[in-house]
């Protein structure tokens, strides 16, 4: 898995790319979120744009930096899902848990 | 879908997590071979990684020693997977609806749920040996913008 990450104000953009998969996706997400927090970014944004593939665990991991993020008082948002992680979002219900944007302005405007 | 012939191939694979890399090509390499849509594959690929990795991480628990069995069939317009491990079995009715509101935010427990959704049959049964096969059945369209 690929990842790049930029901070717009209080905000950190983690761009995602490839597999969020068992063994190695999933384990890079929960590091790249500690550091956003040791890095006092609480707001996070995922874009998922470059995202080719998300297991279970990959999407377990989303879940728990989310409930992480959200018990220091911040915010996981994700941005820029294609239709097939739009899907598996949707099967399991997280579609109600996560805030999900198509555009990166009004992500950022809704924190 | 474009062929009536029968399409076969089985692994043997230690149970390690990029072993299911592996699983994943064979399998696309017999989609490819039976002329699947890019989308059915996409779910087929899907389904099957959740299966390998419920094998290696809950029924052989990542023991080196133990086996992940795959077997892959592509018949007229059927897909049949079997995964099988060495492990002590358990019983799927034990998983909680991970869509149940008060789970929702588990970070664990969708595997099963997701090769329900993206096959239409999956079927537990405990091996001579103890452990689990699960056989994933799907039977594919003929449309190319085929959805979960």
């Amino acid at each position: 898995m690929k990842s790049n990450t930029r901070d717009i104000g209080d905000i950190r953009i983690i761009e995602l790319g490839g597999k969020i998969t068992i063994g190695s996706g999933d384990v890079k997400i929960r590091e790249l979120v500690s550091q956003a927090i040791d890095a006092d970014k609480n707001n996070i944004l995922f874009d998922l744009g470059g995202v080719t593939a998300i297991d279970s665990s990959g999407i377990g991991e989303m879940v728990a930096c989310y409930t992480t993020v959200t018990k220091r008082g911040g915010q996981l948002k994700l941005m820029h899902l294609s239709p097939k992680i739009n899907d598996i979002l949707q099967v399991t219900q997280l579609i109600t848990v996560f805030d999900v944007f198509d555009d990166e302005r009004e992500a950022l405007g809704s924190y | 879908m474009s062929t009536n012939t029968k399409l076969n191939a089985s692994l043997v694979l230690a149970s390690r997590f990029e072993n299911i890399e592996v699983a994943e090509r064979a399998l696309v390499d017999l989609c490819q071979r039976a002329g699947c849509a890019s989308d059915e594959e996409y779910w087929l690929v899907t389904a099957l990684r959740e299966a390998v990795a419920n094998a290696v991480r809950h029924g052989n628990r990542q023991d080196p020693d133990r086996n992940v069995r795959v077997a892959y069939t592509i018949e007229n317009s059927t897909v049949t997977i079997r995964v099988e491990d060495e492990g002590e079995g358990f019983n799927p009715e034990d998983i909680p609806d991970p869509t149940d509101p008060e789970n929702l935010l588990r970070p664990s427990g969708r595997g099963i749920f997701y090769m329900r959704q993206f096959m239409n049959r999956v079927d537990f049964s405990p091996t001579p040996v103890g452990g689990t096969a699960v056989v994933m059945v799907k039977e594919l369209a003929s449309n190319d913008n085929d959805r979960p």
